[in-house]
């Protein structure tokens, strides 16, 4: 069961179909319509808006929950420590649609939308790359941003920050 | 003749720096899914002790198994292979001493930063293109983790150093509709003008590089004598001519200076007609017309399927401009054309950019008659630090203004996605909030980045001196690409 969260994000309407979508828009303040599908579902349900009019794929990436473990979800969704957010564009609507997976941190797999929508081929690479989420079915499951020799995935909350000690002029030092 | 390229390549494979020896420590990517699947322990197998399951580089064909050459033939972007290209079409038998395996960048100076590309050659014929990138990479989606909503304009407006102030407004807005909060109309206005002004010098800056990329010196200086009238301006708005930090969650950083009318009108009126003085210059130039007619052409299905945005998507032909189709600020207020292309090569990309100078005066014109009078930035305690006279005046105040900078103001919980048109494309940032005064995750969805991924298909087939211009013209900022 697909879940569509009609609850208000902040103070945003959301805009879903069947209600014919007639919310008000504030200038800069985007309706947001939001879907969580499972894992079986994902893809077959971006196929279903791909097929419906959403001509390209904008955005792809991840997102790792960890430090912020209760999260609001609509009722029914499992929260995971992964999740993966499509963001789907319908340029004849006018309309964008945000797909929200849900993937778990034992076995941090994503079906690749690749076969749907091939622009993206470097949004899930980033998300590889930084979360180290892997997309099956995507042709080629490679580090792009950082070197490929890199260990660990930095954009995961367990992952230090990382500093350089500064020594300034003239300080007492470490005794 | 690429018979004895070949056999120096394999030779001395190292010191040539961009061809790849068979024997060369970089192996093939290993292809199939069973690294892929995840081990007992959760983890997928091998990726922690090695991190290294392939390498972006493009592979001899001896090298490379036919699935990964099919997709790399048919566009490295890797359409699935019916969209792309004919399967039969390609011969895989092709045999290596025929092609080479030729490097350009990282450090070229065509490739605008630090892109690297690496080509198949048929003599001048690039049969394959594969961009690699990441050597600019510095982590600031992972910095905006650490940096408040106050600080954090101040980190993306780094990211795209061509049109910092669009970086700043995509922010802005996503922070400000977490919050919920109005936003005064002349705040908006101004950032409308300062973005549009941003876009007319980001565009002119094209116009300079493309015009030097391919044999147009004189191009180059022109963009860069009317981009500096505008930085100018901003240096009196803002303080600085890059990385403003101008505009912020809650409004802008100050009012427009006394007299910035004149000022914005004195931009105009000269950058219109130097715009029909490079109209003249490149248009009618036969060289020009040459170098970028026909040359990188896509179709509308290909630009849509690959997420391209921006003028590129508007060189093929759909007319899609997140200021008309998803207005945001007063997009809807002010008039204006969307300039589309119809043949999606170099030559459209070119006039759409030059149009869309004209077509950015025009707003800014109307900014500069509709300015309402009012606030520049919500008067929202919460957000807005208060004014400088009072902090002299109250206690209060003091120690407010010094919690809104030091701690900076939490912001609800939840997570929204928002798009603006930057010159390059569709700007997007996916903020998550999780109540405390930074953003729990940050994303930036980077035109450039995306766009990149046009290159493969747009250079197949075209000739090597052409690549440079087809990679000017997709105009990528390597700040925003590796962020």
């Amino acid at each position: 069961m697909t879940i569509h969260d009609r609850a208000g994000e902040t103070d945003q309407t959301l805009a879903v179909s069947e209600s014919g979508g007639g919310s008000s828009r504030a200038p800069g303040r985007p309706t947001q319509e939001v879907v969580f599908p499972t894992g079986e579902q994902y893809f077959d349900l971006v196929a279903g808006y791909r097929d419906s009019g959403f001509e390209m794929c904008a955005d792809v990436c991840g997102v790792d929950y960890l430090a912020h473990p209760g999260r609001r979800l609509p009722e029914g969704v499992t929260p995971e420590r992964f999740e993966v957010v499509a963001n789907l564009l319908s340029l004849s609507q006018a309309r964008r649609v945000r797909v929200r997976l849900q993937v778990p941190e034992a076995n941090a797999v994503a079906p690749s939308l690749f076969d749907l929508y091939p622009g993206v081929e470097a949004m899930e690479r980033e998300a590889y790359d930084l979360f180290g989420i892997v997309f099956t079915g995507h042709p080629d499951m490679t580090r792009i941003l950082m070197p490929e020799d890199w260990e660990g995935h930095p954009l995961r909350k367990d992952y230090g920050v990382g500093r350089v000690p500064v020594q300034f002029k003239g300080s007492p030092g470490p005794r | 003749m690429s018979d004895a390229k070949t056999t120096a390549a394999a030779g001395d494979g190292d010191a040539l720096g961009g061809v790849v020896h068979p024997d060369s420590a970089v192996s093939p990517p290993a292809s199939g899914g069973d690294e892929l699947t995840p081990g007992p322990d959760g983890e997928p197998k091998g990726l922690v002790a090695e991190t290294s399951e392939g390498s972006q580089q493009l592979f001899r064909r001896s090298d490379t198994d036919p699935d990964q050459l099919r997709r790399e033939v048919g566009a490295v972007l890797r359409l699935p292979e019916g969209v792309a290209v004919d399967p039969s079409d390609i011969d895989i038998e092709q045999s290596d001493d025929e092609t080479m395996i030729i490097n350009m960048g990282p450090q070229h100076p065509s490739t605008h930063g630090v892109l690297r590309l690496m080509f198949e050659l048929d003599g001048e014929t690039v049969l394959r293109t594969k961009p690699v990138i990441g050597y600019l990479h510095t982590g600031m989606e992972k910095t905006a983790e650490e940096l408040t909503y106050v600080q954090g304009s101040t980190n993306v407006t780094r990211m795209d150093y061509l049109s910092p102030l669009h970086n700043e407004l995509v922010l802005s807005l996503a922070v400000e509709a977490l919050l919920g909060i109005e936003m005064p109309p002349r705040s908006d206005w101004i950032r409308m003008l300062m973005t549009e002004l941003n876009r007319v010098s980001s565009h002119l800056m094209w116009m300079a590089t493309n015009g030097m990329d391919i044999g147009s010196t004189s191009m180059m200086i022109y963009g860069f004598r009317e981009r500096e009238m505008i930085l100018a301006f901003f240096e009196k708005t803002t303080g600085l001519r890059m990385n403003h930090n101008f505009i912020r969650p809650g409004g802008t950083a100050a009012d427009l200076p006394d007299g910035w009318e004149d000022d914005v009108t004195i931009i105009c009126d000269t950058v219109l007609p130097r715009a029909d003085e490079y109209d003249e210059l490149l248009t009618g130039q036969p060289v020009f017309r040459q170098r970028s007619e026909g040359i990188g052409t896509l179709s509308a299905e290909e630009a849509l399927a690959l997420s391209l945005t921006g003028p590129i998507l508007r060189s093929t032909g759909v007319p899609w401009d997140l200021r008309r189709s998803m207005p945001y600020l007063r997009y809807d207020e002010v008039d204006f054309d969307v300039i589309v292309g119809t043949y999606g090569d170099n030559f459209d990309r070119y006039s759409i950019r030059l149009n869309e100078i004209r077509e950015s005066v025009k707003i800014i014109r109307q900014c500069v008659e509709k300015m309402p009078a009012g606030d520049y930035r919500v008067q929202d305690k919460k957000v807005t630090p208060p004014p400088r006279g009072r902090i002299d005046e109250s206690m209060e105040a003091l120690i407010h203004h010094f919690k809104v900078f030091t701690e900076g103001f939490k912001v609800p919980e939840g997570e929204v996605y928002v798009a603006i048109e930057s010159p390059r494309g569709e700007l997007g940032c996916y903020l998550v909030a999780d109540g405390s005064p930074k953003p729990y995750r940050m994303h930036i969805r980077g035109p450039s980045f995306v766009n990149l991924q046009g290159v493969p298909l747009m250079m197949r087939g075209g000739l090597l001196a052409d690549a440079v211009a087809v990679c000017s013209s997709i105009d990528p900022v390597m700040g925003e690409v590796d962020r």
